[in-house]
């Protein structure tokens, strides 16, 4: 076996991409295994596109090393193509075909292909035969796009926002396939940025930024580590923080409309002491938090943080300015 | 070996399924030596008594310069800018085998336009002669230069420039290659340029292989043979899949 069990299903060790004086990738280290779902997580421009395309061998790293399945992305393409399924996130189909056409069509590349009938009742698609891919829904071209990903039987699965624009229900059936995917012993590498799906789906969770590795953990692990001294509450906006940090002896903010802060620890006593401040005033409260948080609080403290660390140096800071706050873009 | 049979089939199909690329390829040549057979406007070479005997060998270049080059071409161009051709990397399939398909539909194209326009052809009264076993290899000389071309095009700019570029440079081709309107009737330094472009080179090759009093056509077979090297040579060198 080129690749015993034990073996990491995907390898990243100290990758550096640079495009003439632009560094996407800056010295980027972590593992995928196999059975598991590991979400690559960063705002735009952080070097996802660049390491994942570096892992299906589109480009080679200006230094570092990726291994997939034990083997080189680039030169040992022929032997790791079989093995591997890839979605883009959009396109990569002929526009004038139908899906059984191109799934019969990519089941002749592989050996051991998954029947095309059979993955495209999976998908949904069945009543769809007669389409073109131009003229199906986006939805259920990521659909296609997905079961073209599997048809091969692939140890490795590369999807890139498989559920980017899409309704609600069709974003179900992608997650129960991808689960599905993991369960099958399949290694998933799930590029996104919303935080909602990695929280999800994924079992490992992998943030970057200007391409360096934020965070390397399970999603609890990251909801539950440091910052357990603060109190998150959902309630009517304008409230009084000056009085309510009085009442509680920490400083109250609102961070946004309706949501506020705590800097307190979540003690019994403490919060027994905000929901009596709020219940004098006859205030409903949305949610509470206390020690965990959201991945998008850890996504946004930590992203924002490395964006504050990297302004002190002000070689970086001018390039920075330009992308304003990304918050919202990560969601 | 299954992949490439069924990647040819694919690539086939999808052509024929397209409206525009039918058009070019086999509506528009038969539509042409149809017309101008039935039609005396057109000016004829000396010594050519019927219409169809000039046109049926520059009609034959024409379906090899619009399945090589516009058909080709226009269609690697959109399936390059929709990614088509990035997610094929990611595949078993391979660039040989991919290129392989590409060749093997354009010769399958060329195989139905032929059957189509000869069978017109005959039925409008052609009298072939000279030596059209030939015809073939120049065909596929033809073929190699127009489909390097289209393929430059495809490989180097945007489908939507690809799709403009090939129309306007087949519309050029067609008019300065001697292919329905002689070379005897330009003037002479485009009658002269008409000559060494592989429109004109091959419509040359063609009426020498396939019309008796034609004029020997040994300069035109180098220059065929040398669009035949060259821009395929181009496409290899400057083609850039994503």
């Amino acid at each position: 076996m080129v690749s015993p069990a034990d073996v990491p299903a995907i390898q990243v060790d100290d990758l550096v991409i640079r495009y003439g004086d632009h560094v996407a990738v800056g010295g980027l280290s972590f593992e995928a295994r196999r059975g598991e779902i590991t979400a690559l997580l960063g705002p735009n421009g952080a070097g996802k596109t660049s390491t994942v395309e570096t892992l299906e061998g589109y480009r080679s790293p200006t230094s570092g090393r990726v291994r997939v399945l034990g083997l080189d992305p680039g030169s040992q393409h022929s032997l790791l193509a079989p093995r591997i399924g890839v979605m883009l996130q959009s396109g990569g189909i002929y526009t004038g075909i139908r899906p059984l056409e191109i799934l019969r069509l990519f089941a002749s590349y592989y050996d051991n292909p998954v029947e095309p009938v059979e993955l495209l009742e999976m998908v949904g698609l069945a009543d769809r035969q007669r389409s073109t891919w131009r003229s199906l829904s986006g939805g259920e071209q990521q659909r296609l796009s997905l079961a073209l990903a599997l048809i091969g039987r692939p140890e490795v699965a590369f999807l890139d926002e498989p559920t980017a624009g899409i309704d609600p229900a069709g974003r179900q059936v992608i997650r129960r396939i991808v689960a599905d995917l993991r369960d099958s012993g399949v290694a998933v590498l799930l590029t996104t940025h919303d935080l909602d799906e990695a929280e999800k789906l994924a079992d490992r969770v992998v943030i970057i930024d200007h391409g360096t590795l934020l965070a390397d953990a399970t999603p609890a692990e990251l909801m539950s580590a440091g910052k357990g001294d603060d109190i998150r509450f959902g309630a009517t906006s304008g409230l009084d923080c000056g009085s309510l940090g009085d009442h509680l002896r920490a400083s109250v903010t609102e961070e946004a409309p309706g949501e506020y802060r705590v800097a307190t620890a979540a003690t019994p006593a403490t919060v027994a002491a905000l929901t009596a401040w709020l219940a004098e005033r006859n205030e409903p409260l949305a949610d509470l938090r206390a020690g965990r948080q959201s991945l998008e609080d850890v996504f946004l403290r930590l992203t924002e943080s490395a964006e504050a660390a990297r302004e002190q140096s002000p070689g970086v800071a001018a390039r920075r300015s330009s992308r304003g706050r990304r918050g919202r873009g990560a969601a | 070996m299954k992949a490439f049979t069924t990647q040819t089939r694919t690539e086939l199909m999808l052509s024929l399924r397209n409206g525009e690329q039918l058009l070019v390829s086999i509506a528009i040549p038969l539509l042409l030596l149809v017309f101008f057979s039935l039609v005396d406007v057109l000016p004829l070479p000396d010594g050519v008594d019927k219409g169809v005997d000039f046109l049926a060998p520059g009609i034959l270049a024409l379906a090899v310069m619009s399945s090589a080059m516009v058909s080709l071409g226009i269609g690697t161009g959109f399936e390059r800018q929709y990614k088509v051709l990035k997610r094929l990397g990611t595949t078993p399939l391979g660039r040989p085998r991919w290129v392989g398909a590409k060749i093997a539909m354009v010769l399958c194209l060329l195989v139905i336009q032929s059957i189509v326009l000869v069978g017109a052809a005959f039925a409008l009264g052609w009298n072939p002669a000279g030596s059209p076993a030939l015809a073939p290899v120049a065909m596929l000389l033809g073929a190699a230069a127009f489909a390097g071309i289209g393929l430059l095009m495809a490989g180097t700019l945007r489908g939507t420039l690809t799709l403009a570029l090939a129309n306007g440079l087949y519309l050029v081709l067609l008019l300065l290659g001697g292919m329905i309107i002689p070379f005897d009737n330009m003037p002479g330094p485009i009658g002269a340029l008409g000559k060494l472009l592989p429109s004109g080179a091959l419509s040359q090759v063609l009426q020498a292989t396939l019309r008796a009093d034609a004029p020997p056509a040994g300069t035109a077979w180098i220059v065929l043979a040398l669009w035949a090297i060259a821009a395929p040579a181009a496409a290899i060198r400057f083609f850039r899949w994503e």
